[in-house]
């Protein structure tokens, strides 16, 4: 299989990538490791008149901490988040999953997460902690929280010219853990059902600031707010976390599929969120 | 559009369409046949060559973007005093039955002896997830990778 044909511009900067995105429209697309978007364009799912290649572009390629926040470039690889000392909590305990040791050679964060793919694991991860997407167009950059961008499968609010130039994830100052449980059939695959969790603990030891994602069990990544607001003010305790797991179960509409029945999914949802926050909160503990 | 690869040491420079894959460019226009296309959907790892170094799916990676790297094939692997110490530990430890799967995990292998010289048999299988072998004959391909741990940690600290 190869793609259909396309224009290669290779960009030098982001400008230049925005200006040969402006000039390509609707038919230009970014490329960044491709992991994604090269599969889908094999199979003709996507074919873009135009592909903008953003891998020469010097200075995307920093995982850092800087004023409070993690600061992941669009050419971090996920191999790079898994080898990063500056990860913490969920990021870092989902880091590993993401697809295989060699996609996570190539493909990055900043891709899977502008890709919006329900079955992502990164837009969970990102919705638990807060995160924020640095988008660069022809008029500058803006900000844009997690939930806002994330629009729908495969759908995001980036604007038509804008390129995702980075992501921006709060680093909680005081006690804080988080955790990602992922069950996936076989190291690759989509998750079958993935459950992002994250705890802030203030100084009584009580839940300061708690973040709740779902992967793979609706037609988007799924914030369980409700469940977030339970879990704030309250100690952190077996009852508390299995109450918050009947929310994230009631806030999941799994279909039945070849990875298992709808019932089957919700009920591992509710596993997964009761163990995840438990895990969160050990480690916030210890923290 | 004109790219310039170094392939295992020897640089091949030519036109290709932007939407040519680096497997096919290996394949087809260097005439390099022992990376092999077998799902060709970034799951089984039959394609894997390393790309400065680092192991990758040259079936999801255009060849354009390869220009300027150097890629090392499983015919790279061999060196000027024999075979590579992954190739002679694959051949003592049984580490293939068919073969489709073997030049991806040489290279998967050699890629992590290179930055673990000793690792346990959790970390092989961690390595190699990526590429499937559908003979499965995933014991011995660990234990060739440990065997040719073993050897490369005993060459280096006989030397």
């Amino acid at each position: 299989m190869f793609p259909s044909r396309f224009d290669l511009v290779v960009a030098q900067t982001v400008a230049e990538a925005v200006e040969a995105k402006v000039d390509a429209g609707e038919g230009g697309r970014f490329l960044a490791g491709g992991q994604s978007l090269i599969p889908m364009m094999k199979m003709r799912v996507a074919f873009p008149e135009t592909l903008i290649d953003i891998n020469r572009i010097a200075g995307l390629d920093a995982i850092e901490r800087s004023n409070g926040h993690l600061q992941v470039g669009a050419l971090v690889r996920h191999a790079d988040v898994v080898a990063s000392d500056a990860t913490f909590g969920a990021v870092a305990a989902a880091a590993p999953w993401v697809a295989d040791p060699l996609v996570r050679n190539r493909g990055t964060m900043c891709g899977s997460v502008a890709h919006c793919d329900p079955e992502g694991d990164w837009n969970s991860v990102l919705l638990a902690t807060g995160a924020e997407v640095i988008a660069q167009g022809p008029s500058g950059e803006r900000s844009i929280s997690i939930a806002d961008f994330v629009d729908g499968a495969f759908t995001s609010t980036l604007g038509e010219d804008e390129l995702v130039v980075g992501l921006r994830i709060p680093v909680p100052s005081g006690r804080s853990g988080g955790a990602y449980l992922k069950l996936e059939r076989k190291i690759g695959d989509y998750a079958t059902v993935a459950v992002a969790s994250h705890l802030e603990l203030d100084d009584s030891g009580a839940i300061a600031a708690a973040g709740l994602a779902l992967t793979s069990v609706n037609p988007i990544n799924t914030k369980v707010a409700d469940a977030e607001a339970l879990l704030v003010g309250q100690q952190p305790s077996e009852e508390l976390f299995a109450e918050a797991a009947e929310l994230a179960a009631a806030a999941a509409e799994p279909r039945d599929d070849v990875r298992g029945t709808a019932a089957w999914k919700r009920q591992v949802v509710r596993t997964y969120t009761k163990r995840g926050l438990a895990a969160a909160a050990q480690q916030a503990e210890g923290s | 559009m004109e790219v310039n690869i170094t392939i295992n040491g020897s640089e091949h420079a030519s036109d290709v369409e932007p939407r040519t894959l680096l497997v096919d460019h290996i394949r087809r226009t260097v005439g390099l046949t022992g990376t092999h296309v077998g799902c060709d959907t970034t799951s089984c790892g039959a394609c894997t060559v390393l790309m400065d170094g680092t192991p990758v799916k040259a079936c999801t990676v255009l060849a354009a973007q390869a220009d300027g790297s150097e890629v090392t094939t499983v015919e790279g692997l061999k060196g000027a005093d024999g075979l590579h110490p992954i190739q002679s530990a694959f051949t003592d430890d049984h580490g293939l039955q068919c073969g489709f799967c073997t030049p991806g995990m040489m290279l998967v292998g050699a890629s992590l002896i290179a930055e673990n010289p000793d690792p346990s048999d959790d970390e092989v299988r961690w390595a190699i997830s990526g590429n499937l072998c559908r003979c499965t004959g995933y014991i011995n391909i660990v234990k060739a990778i440990q065997t040719a741990a073993a050897r490369v940690a005993e060459s280096s600290n006989g030397s």
